[in-house]
C-alpha cells in the first residue's frame, strides 16, 4: 500500500476517535487529507465512495470498532465515529513474571496463523506498557500444534453457530458428512477434539479434529443454540475416564537379559533356573497378552490362565494368518 | 510495496507504535525496533509517516509530535492514539489458549504465575477471551518436576534409559538442552555423549538419573530438533515394512506415521507401508496385534515373525522347559 494510503487511514482513525458526533462520508471527505474530490462529478464521487468503502473494510479487518449512526434524527445519511472506550485495550498491569509467562506463551504456536496472532497480541500488550523479557524460559516448553479445523471450530463454538464437515473414521470406508452444534474444542493427551450436539444422532458427540477431511462450513445463523451450562467437555472425550487400576498379577519367566520393556514394569523379579521370574501388574489381560506375545520365545507366561490363554491365542492367530504368505 | 495484507499490518503497527513510545519516553530507536520486531530503518520510516498525521486542522499542535534526538525518541503529542487497539478475536484466542496450555503443562513450576497472567489477559480481552477451548495434558508431573529441576541445575546427567526401538535399558551420560511437551508427552532433549548426537529422551522412559559434578556442556553442533511435525519423523534410510491390515487394525494408520495406505481389491483390507526405527520393534508390535494384520514385507521380518511365533508356541506345548 502506498504511503499516502497508510497516512490517510491513520488520519481517518485519529479523526473518528476525536469526534463525538457521527461524521458523514461527506464531512470526512472534507476533513481528512486524501479524500479530496468533486462531489458533483459523478465519476469522481463514485471513485471516492469506492475508496472510502475499502478503507472502512480495512479498519474493520484490523479490529477497529467503527460505529455507524446518525448525528441527529433529522439526518438521513449515516455517519461514523470510533468510541475510545471500545477502541482502547483496557488497562493491564502484569508483574514481570506474569509478563514473561505471556511472552513464552506467545512463542508456543507452531501454526503460522496463530503464531502471528499471538505476536501481534503481544505487541499490543507491549504498547500498553507491559515489559516482556524475551529471554525468559519456564523450564518446560510445550510445543503447541493444532489441526486446520481448529480455527473454524473455535470461531463457530464462540459464535454458537452450527457446522458441517466431512469426517473419516478409519474403521469406516468413506468419510461421512456430520452436522454439529459445537460447544467447545478440547485438547486431551496432545490430541484435539470438538464436543457438541450431533444434529443427526440427536446426542452429544465428540470428534477428533485430525479426522476432519477438508473444510469446516458454518450452517445457519450465529446464536443458534446454547451449550449446556457448565458442561464438562472432557467427560465426552473417549478414553477420558483414565486408567483402570492394575489389580491383576501375572507371572512370567523372561530369558536372561531379554524383555527389558517388561522388566521395567515388574513389581517383583526373582531368579529362576530358566531366567527371571517377573510379577507384572495388569488391568486388561488382552493388552498384557499382546505385549507379552511381542516378545515371542523370550517370555513364557506361567499364569494366570486368562493371560496365558490369551497369549497362546494371539500366537496361534499369528501363525495362521502368516501361513502361506509370500513376501512382497 | 505490497498486497492488502501488508497494508493492514503496517497500519496496525503504526497505531500500536504511538502508545508504545508514549509508555517509554526517550527509548532508543534500536531498542524499540528490536522489541517490536522490525528493522531500525523501517521504524524510522514509520516515525516519519506518523509525523505528518494528526487531528483535523493538521497544523502545529494538531499533528503527532515527537522529539527525535539522535537515537532517542519521545512522543510529545499523541493526537488521541494514547492506547493500543483492543485484542482481536484471533489474538485473544492465540494468547489465551497458549497460556492455558502452559498452565496445564506439568513441571513448569510456576502455575500460579501463569494463571494470574491468564486471568489478566482474559480480563483485558473481555468477551473475546471466553475461548471455547479447554486443555488438559496428563503426565507424570512428579517425575517431570525432578527432571526439570535437574536440567536447571546445569549439570550433566547420567541416565538409565529404556529404548523402546531396541527394547533395552542402558546407562549413558547426557548434556541436557531443554525439556519440552509434544503431543501430550514430555521429552528431554539432550546431547548424548555415547551416540555423539542430539537425542530426544521420553521422560517416562528415564528410569533413573544422577546429577554429575561436571557441568552440562552440549557441543556447538547440538541443535534443537524442529518438532512441529512430531518427534519421530521417519527418514528414507529406515527399513520399510509392508502390512495388510483388516478393518479393526486401521487405527494403526492414525497412531503411527505411515508412508502409504492403499485399498486393494474389493475386500476390506488395506495395504500399509511404514518406516520403522528398528525391525525388532516392528516384530514386537506386530506379534501382539489382533488377528487381522499380516506382514507382507520385508522377507526378513516375515521370517522372524513366523519363527518367533512358532518358538513361543513351543514353550506352551511342552510343560517343562
Amino acid at each position: 500500500m502506498s504511503r499516502t494510503r497508510t497516512e490517510r487511514l491513520v488520519n481517518l482513525v485519529i479523526c473518528l476517535l476525536s469526534t463525538r458526533r457521527f461524521l458523514t462520508a461527506a464531512q470526512i471527505a472534507a476533513t481528512v487529507p486524501g479524500y479530496e474530490h468533486d462531489p458533483d462529478d459523478p465519476r469522481d464521487h463514485e471513485a471516492f465512495q469506492r475508496k472510502f468503502e475499502r478503507d472502512k473494510a480495512e479498519l474493520r479487518d484490523l479490529g477497529v470498532p467503527l460505529e455507524t449512526g446518525t448525528a441527529s434524527i433529522f439526518d438521513q445519511e449515516p455517519g461514523y465515529r470510533i468510541a475510545h472506550r471500545e477502541y482502547a485495550l483496557p488497562d493491564i498491569i502484569l508483574e514481570p513474571d506474569e509478563a514473561a509467562a505471556v511472552g513464552i506463551a506467545a512463542r508456543l504456536w507452531q501454526h503460522a496463523g496463530l503464531a502471528a496472532a499471538a505476536s501481534s497480541g503481544l505487541a499490543k500488550l507491549r504498547a500498553a506498557g507491559v515489559e516482556v523479557d524475551p529471554q525468559a524460559t519456564l523450564g518446560v516448553e510445550p510445543v503447541v500444534t493444532v489441526d486446520p479445523a481448529f480455527g473454524p471450530l473455535t470461531t463457530a463454538a464462540r459464535d454458537r453457530r452450527a457446522v458441517t464437515f466431512s469426517y473419516r473414521v478409519p474403521e469406516v470406508d468413506d468419510p461421512a458428512t456430520r452436522r454439529l452444534e459445537p460447544w467447545g474444542v478440547v485438547c486431551w493427551r496432545g490430541r484435539w477434539y470438538v464436543v457438541g450436539h450431533d444434529r443427526d444422532r440427536s446426542a452429544t458427540r465428540c470428534f477428533r479434529l485430525s479426522r476432519i477431511v477438508g473444510n469446516v462450513r458454518t450452517v445457519g445463523r450465529s446464536g443458534a443454540f446454547a451449550p449446556p451450562v457448565n458442561a464438562d467437555l472432557f467427560s465426552h472425550v473417549a478414553g477420558w475416564d483414565g486408567q483402570t487400576p492394575r489389580n491383576g498379577r501375572a507371572t512370567v519367566v523372561a530369558r536372561p537379559g531379554k524383555a527389558a520393556g517388561l522388566r521395567r514394569w515388574a513389581v517383583e523379579t526373582l531368579p529362576s533356573p530358566d531366567g527371571d521370574r517377573l510379577t507384572l501388574p495388569y488391568a486388561d489381560a488382552e493388552r498384557l497378552a499382546a505385549t507379552i506375545a511381542g516378545y515371542g520365545p523370550d517370555v513364557r507366561v506361567e499364569g494366570p490362565p486368562e493371560v496365558r490363554d490369551a497369549v497362546i491365542q494371539i500366537l496361534k492367530e499369528v501363525m495362521a494368518r502368516h501361513d502361506g504368505v509370500v513376501a512382497a | 510495496m505490497t498486497g492488502p495484507k501488508h497494508s493492514v499490518d503496517r497500519l496496525g503497527r503504526l497505531l500500536n507504535l504511538v502508545p508504545y513510545l508514549l509508555a517509554r519516553p526517550g527509548i532508543l530507536v534500536s531498542e524499540a525496533a528490536a522489541d517490536l520486531g522490525v528493522s531500525e530503518k523501517q521504524l524510522r520510516e514509520d516515525l516519519e509517516l506518523l509525523w505528518v498525521c494528526g487531528l483535523p486542522g493538521y497544523g502545529p499542535g494538531d499533528l503527532i509530535d515527537m522529539a527525535l534526538d539522535g537515537d532517542h525518541v519521545t512522543i510529545s503529542h499523541d493526537a488521541g492514539i494514547d492506547r493500543p487497539l483492543r485484542l482481536t478475536q484471533d489474538e485473544a484466542l492465540a494468547l489465551v489458549v497458549a497460556l492455558r496450555m502452559l498452565a496445564e503443562t506439568p513441571g513448569t513450576g510456576s502455575r500460579d504465575v501463569i494463571e494470574r497472567a491468564l486471568a489478566k489477559i482474559e480480563n483485558a480481552a473481555g468477551d473475546l477471551a471466553s475461548a471455547p477451548v479447554a486443555v488438559r495434558l496428563p503426565a507424570n508431573a512428579e517425575k517431570l518436576d525432578r527432571v526439570r529441576a535437574a536440567v536447571e541445575g546445569g549439570h550433566a546427567l547420567e541416565i538409565t534409559y529404556y529404548t523402546a526401538a531396541r527394547d533395552e535399558t542402558s546407562t549413558r551420560v547426557i548434556d541436557p538442552m531443554r525439556v519440552l511437551m509434544v503431543d501430550g508427552r514430555a521429552y528431554l532433549e539432550a546431547w548424548c555423549r555415547r551416540a555423539e548426537a542430539t537425542r530426544m529422551f521420553r521422560v517416562d522412559r528415564i528410569d533413573a538419573f544422577t546429577e554429575l559434578d561436571e557441568l552440562s556442556a552440549a557441543p556447538s553442533e547440538a541443535v534443537p530438533q524442529d518438532v512441529s511435525d512430531g518427534v519421530f519423523r521417519p527418514t528414507p534410510d529406515l527399513p520399510l515394512v509392508t502390512l495388510r491390515i483388516g478393518r479393526h487394525s486401521r487405527w494403526l494408520t492414525e497412531y503411527y506415521p505411515v508412508e502409504e495406505v492403499r485399498r486393494e481389491g474389493p475386500g476390506e483390507e488395506w495395504v500399509v507401508t511404514m518406516r520403522v526405527a528398528d525391525l525388532g520393534w516392528a516384530q514386537r508390535l506386530l506379534l501382539g496385534l489382533g488377528p487381522d494384520v499380516t506382514v507382507v514385507g520385508p522377507p526378513e521380518l516375515l521370517d522372524r515373525i513366523r519363527a518367533h511365533a512358532a518358538a513361543a508356541l513351543d514353550q506352551y506345548a511342552s510343560p517343562a522347559r
